[in-house]
């Protein structure tokens, strides 16, 4: 039943993301191809650029037709390149998938042990010294925005030891500092959740009852403590993971790395629409994807959120 | 006032069954039932915050108050004691401070609690401020939500003896709700016993206590806790 | 301010938006002209003694740059914030305002838009709005704004839904003094608080528009821009993306630690003392000897926290096997804490000492770690007030049972489980099988404390502590759970301590009372002389204000006037004195708790022991 309602608010959504990346073009203002090709552009050039894009037919066939073209998954053609805009995407979303996937895993291995033990030792405001140490790196460590993990990761590692390549995508080597770049503030943050849930969770009263039944720690931390913390971080950690995949785009930048980011940075300071709008589909329909996922993993974990959601 | 087939429903879920109800002018009618009963509801459809279906009569709907159940969250932390209960006044702002202290002085609160706040006071102060509030509108009816059950034994028995002294002095008619069969049958003049959304006895106080009807009124009555001698 | 001053946090952050802010000022003044001279000859130079963080393709010197860049970036980082933040809250306070319908509607829209990552929103709008400053700054005030209206929206629904709204409703306050007296006061400091970290999220986030040349554009430049310039050169001259790349860090932490002091002083943790945690035991006291055969020995147990603050002085208490005695008071008297401290469970930095501690014979607190683990693992049941929280929400009923003959008898786990299936059927549970593979959410109140005790009952349970039990309950229900204690006393033989606020409760299951008040006992009582017999003035008083079916309802009920001390303001005498009618200036002085030959107790100058009823007034 509730994931029968989620699917369905994942379909609304998904339209909604459709058309607004369709209205995209028709809500720059004056007229998108003039614009793109710049005010020299030869009459006959945007005459057929405005062809090509269907942009003198009626709104609502050359909405019908952007949608046929999703489903048949071309997406037209590049203004700059020329290239089928679906081979783009095809070529490039393997990589900036893996960036993000492996991405995640570290931040969630690393990030909920991290905030677990912080909380432990920090409970009932016990020492001080950690809490404030921790709370003030982590939230440090928030504000650093990812591109500048990457170029300070440049600076060290490639250039100044030159342990790892600088940019590109060849090897397993190529991974570690964009992967390194793109975890490090969602470690700081996921971990923090962490350990606000883990003091909430061992302020209740089942913990209480835990440790009057004299468990050993381990049990305690793990089998009673970990999965009720675990649905509430997961939840904003799922939203988090969207803003992963988007902080992709500057680490891409940074790396050279051969993604989808890259490609959208230079379609839009290209003004290669076609491109750029396909892009910004493919990123948004991978975080409703990914919203969806967590969602009806938490409520198979959690049964009591989905008697909360309903 | 009359409560006629009142029915509240949420989703599927039907909280008020049905329940016909009269509180007569100037006095206090109890209404009982365990959690789940739907008497609290029943409190927040008469006073407008739920909507239901059903009729209700004999009283001026827009001059209903109410007696919320936990003190600490029935008044805004940040206004005065004075400006909560200046809140339902209709007076030119002169006639205002001295209506404030007569309200305060009806619930037995002394004049300087006016320039305070809410965490400067104890809990039974607070809910006295509330009944302070509610007062100065001159409801038609006061509906009281349990109010009496987040506060200490030694200080019900001043807040009940308020409830019945106003309702002595100013005619007041009162729906009482409370999870606490003694508290309702020390303060009502009629009691209602409510199950499962459905009311199940209505009559006076004595006779649903002395003699009950209905099984599940005896088995509440059984269920109370007394003080063995 | 002040507030934020007091941790490393604050005035770090402090300091950092302090130095962003003056250079955002004087910054263009004074480097201004610096920041434009072009020098040809001097072009694509790395770090000099003249110029420190080199200069770029047209000589101009980058340390000059940056600190005059301050000035611009600061601005579209306050511009973003000013987009977002009006946007956002109007989009938040509309759901208070406009029709049910259209407000789920904006509510849901804004959920759904908090899902997308803001820097796609920024791309996107950035996308139609155009490349450059403009588009960034309107991008990032659109992207921020969804996160903004959904606190906004959470904090507004959770005062619209307080009792004190629905009674000024009721008053027939008009929705917009609703809206300004109750509800935007009691949610601006949260989102003024939100503002800071916003302010330092768009300033790194117009950083990164500009870093990937989305944002400003030349001949302007903000500090994105200029590591957008040196980042091309950073394989040559890495030192000339330092400035930049510093200026942006400083800023964002700055605004962000900020933010975070700000959050911590508004939840005011207080400073907490160094030790604590712990249990000790206090001198002996002369010439008392442990209590033979005694479940549960305590002697003068103190529970003391930080800050002088004492709930619960030097309490005595003795229970035997079979006994069940009742510790009741009202909220704050520390009764919980004694429960609490007999427990163990008094967590830092609460500090408990006691001259004698004793179960079952043993001392605890010259018991090893592992010994005092099992005894009091297996001989000591506890039940908490509020059976909705007192199983793991996240694990099955029968696996917490059976978890306590794995761990404490080295039961295998299939034994383990059919001795949980048992137990839950000896509290009469129907259908134990079955119920003990549910989670808790599956179970009713008074079978989830029923869980609980059977629990208790995995063990060869010698002491039961059970804290408000059926407070939480309803009456039918808590007569069966009563009930149901009463049977498990009876049947294993184990003492029963009984914390309760509600003599009634306390007289119909106890064997023996005592009533606790600020800390102390007061009096201590065969239950059979609790209803006419108490001799202590509070005692009395507490009985006389309970109203019960037989009640007098043409007289008023008694109340006592004025109220308990709290824990950390109960002075020296008798705390009761201020609020007795038969106090004296002996009363000045501490009462013994005076143990008389019939084996009660009571701690007061004026005790009440004629049998003839004093009335209550």
């Amino acid at each position: 039943m509730f994931a029968l309602r989620r699917l369905i608010r994942f379909m609304v959504s998904l339209a909604v993301l459709v058309v607004a990346s369709f209205a995209m073009i028709h809500l720059i203002p004056g007229d998108p191809i003039r614009v793109a090709l710049g005010m020299n552009a030869p009459p006959e050039l945007v005459a057929q650029r405005r062809e090509e894009l269907g942009l003198n037919n009626p709104l609502h066939e050359q909405l019908l037709a952007y949608i046929q073209q999703i489903f048949s998954g071309e997406f037209g053609t590049s203004f700059m390149s020329r290239e089928p805009v679906g081979q783009i995407i095809v070529d490039r979303l393997p990589n900036t998938l893996a960036l993000g996937v492996l991405a995640t895993l570290v931040t969630l291995l690393v990030a909920i042990p991290l905030g677990m033990w912080a909380g432990i030792r920090t409970e009932n405001g016990r020492n001080r010294g950690t809490e404030i140490g921790f709370t003030s790196t982590t939230g440090a460590a928030v504000a650093v925005p990812e591109f500048l993990y990457s170029i300070a990761l440049v600076v060290v590692f490639a250039i100044g030891l030159q342990w790892f390549p600088p940019a590109g995508r060849e090897g397993v080597a190529s991974y570690v500092l964009p992967i390194l770049a793109l975890s490090i503030g969602p470690i700081a943050m996921v971990a923090r959740l962490a350990r606000v849930e883990t003091l909430r969770e061992l302020g209740t009263d089942y913990i209480r009852l835990a440790r009057a039944k004299r468990l050993p720690e381990f049990r305690l931390y793990f089998r009673h403590l970990l999965p009720n913390t675990l649905t509430a971080t997961l939840t904003i950690g799922g939203l988090l993971l969207g803003g992963l995949i988007a902080g992709s785009v500057l680490v891409e930048y940074v790396f050279a790395w051969p993604g989808l980011g890259m490609r959208m940075v230079e379609s839009i300071t290209q003004k290669d629409y076609p491109v750029a709008q396909a892009i910004i589909l493919v990123y948004g329909a991978i975080v409703l994807v990914v919203n969806l996922v967590v969602d009806l993993i938490l409520a198979k974990l959690d049964p009591k959120s989905m008697i909360k959601e309903s | 006032m009359k409560i006629e087939g009142m029915t509240v429903r949420f989703g599927a879920f039907t909280a008020v069954d049905d329940v016909t109800l009269e509180v007569p002018p100037g006095s206090i009618v109890g209404l009982v039932g365990e959690s789940g009963s739907g008497k609290s509801t029943v409190a927040k459809a008469v006073c407008g915050l739920v909507p239901y279906s059903g009729k209700i009569t004999g009283v001026d709907v827009t001059r209903v108050q109410m007696v919320f159940q936990d003190p600490y969250a029935s008044l805004n932390p940040r206004m005065t004691v004075a400006a909560s209960v200046a809140e339902g006044l209709r007076l030119p702002r002169a006639a205002r401070d001295a209506e404030v202290e007569r309200l305060l002085e009806l619930v037995t609160l002394p004049t300087i609690c006016a320039g305070r706040y809410p965490r400067e006071l104890s809990g039974g102060q607070r809910q006295r401020v509330a009944i302070a509030r509610a007062l100065g509108a001159k409801p038609s009816l006061l509906v009281a939500d349990e109010i009496t059950s987040a506060l200490d034994v030694s200080v019900q028995g001043a807040v009940l003896n308020l409830i019945r002294s106003l309702r002595e002095e100013l005619g007041l008619s009162m729906l009482f709700i409370s999870h606490n069969l003694a508290v309702v049958r020390y303060v009502s003049d009629v009691v209602a016993v409510m199950q499962k959304g459905k009311l199940v006895e209505v009559g006076p106080a004595e006779q649903v206590v002395g003699s009950p009807q209905h099984d599940y009124t005896r088995e509440l009555l059984e269920a109370v806790p007394r003080l063995r001698s | 301010m002040r507030q934020l001053l007091r941790t490393a946090t604050g005035v770090i952050g402090l300091v950092l938006v302090t130095l962003t802010l003056v250079i955002a000022i004087i910054g263009p003044v004074i480097w201004g002209d610096e920041a434009e001279a072009v020098n040809a000859g001097a072009a694509l130079q790395g770090a000099s003694a003249e110029h420190w963080l080199g200069t770029d393709h047209l000589g101009r010197d980058i340390m000059a740059r940056v600190l005059a860049a301050g000035q611009f970036t600061v601005t579209l980082a306050f511009l973003a914030t000013a987009i977002g933040t009006v946007a956002g809250m109007v989009l938040g306070l509309l759901p208070v305002v406009l029709p049910r319908r259209l407000g789920r509607f904006v509510t849901s829209a804004v959920n759904a838009l908090v899902a997308f990552p803001s820097l796609l929103l920024a791309m996107f709008t950035a996308v139609v709005a155009g490349l450059g400053a403009r588009g960034a700054v309107l991008g990032i005030g659109v992207a921020f704004a969804p996160s903004i209206a959904r606190l906004t929206q959470t904090l507004a629904a959770s005062v619209a839904n307080a009792d004190y709204v629905a009674a000024a409703r009721l008053l027939r306050v008009p929705r917009w003094r609703i809206a300004t007296r109750h509800v935007m006061p009691n949610i601006a400091e949260p989102v003024i608080l939100n503002l800071t970290t916003v302010l330092g999220g768009s300033l790194v986030a117009m950083s990164g528009m500009s870093f990937l040349g989305l944002g400003v554009q030349p001949p302007s430049y903000d500090w994105g821009r200029l590591l957008f310039d040196g980042f091309a050169r950073i394989y040559v001259d890495p030192v000339v993306a330092i400035g930049p790349a510093v200026a942006i860090v400083a800023a964002g932490v700055g605004f962000n630690l900020i933010g975070e002091a700000l959050a911590r002083s508004v939840a005011r943790t207080p400073a907490r003392a160094k030790q604590g945690g712990r249990t000790a035991k206090a001198g002996k006291a002369a010439g008392s000897q442990p209590v033979e055969g005694a479940v549960l020995d305590v002697k003068d147990l103190t529970v003391t926290f930080p800050g002088a603050v004492t709930p619960v002085r030097g309490l005595s208490l003795t229970l035997m096997p079979g006994e069940i005695v009742g510790l009741v008071g009202e909220s704050g008297s520390g009764k919980s804490m004694t429960a609490n401290a007999v427990g163990g469970l008094v967590a830092y930095p609460g500090v408990v000492t006691s001259a004698r501690m004793r179960l079952c014979g043993e001392e605890l607190t010259e018991l090893g770690q592992a010994k005092r683990r099992k005894l009091m693992g297996t001989s000591m049941a506890m039940v908490f007030q509020d059976p909705m929280a007192s199983l793991n929400p996240a694990l099955k009923v029968g696996g917490q049972l059976s978890e306590v003959s794995i761990v404490h008898q080295g039961a295998g786990p299939k034994a383990a489980w059919d001795r949980a299936v048992d137990r839950l059927g000896h509290v009469h549970i129907p259908d134990p099988e079955k119920r003990a593979r549910q989670h808790p959410h599956e179970f009713s109140g008074g079978m989830r404390q029923r869980a609980v005790i059977a629990m208790g009952l995995m063990g060869t349970p010698r002491l039961l502590i059970a804290d408000e039990p059926t407070t939480a309950l309803d009456v039918t229900v808590q007569r069966q759970i009563l009930k149901l204690l009463r049977e498990v006393a009876d049947e294993t033989g184990a003492a029963a301590l009984f914390i309760s606020h509600d003599i009634a409760v306390v007289s119909e299951l106890c064997h023996r009372v005592m009533v606790m008040y600020a800390g102390n006992v007061v009096e201590e009582l065969p239950v059979a002389a609790l209803a006419t017999d108490a001799r202590h003035p509070y005692t009395r008083a507490l009985v006389a204000s309970l109203p019960d079916m037989e009640t007098d309802r043409d007289k008023p009920l008694a109340s006592i006037p004025g109220h308990q001390p709290s824990p950390a303001d109960v002075g020296a005498g008798c705390a009761f004195a201020a609020r007795c009618a038969l106090a004296t200036d002996k009363c000045a002085e501490s009462p013994p708790l005076d143990r008389t030959a019939d084996g009660r107790a009571v701690a007061c100058w004026h005790p009440v022991i004629s049998k003839a009823e004093v009335a209550v007034p």
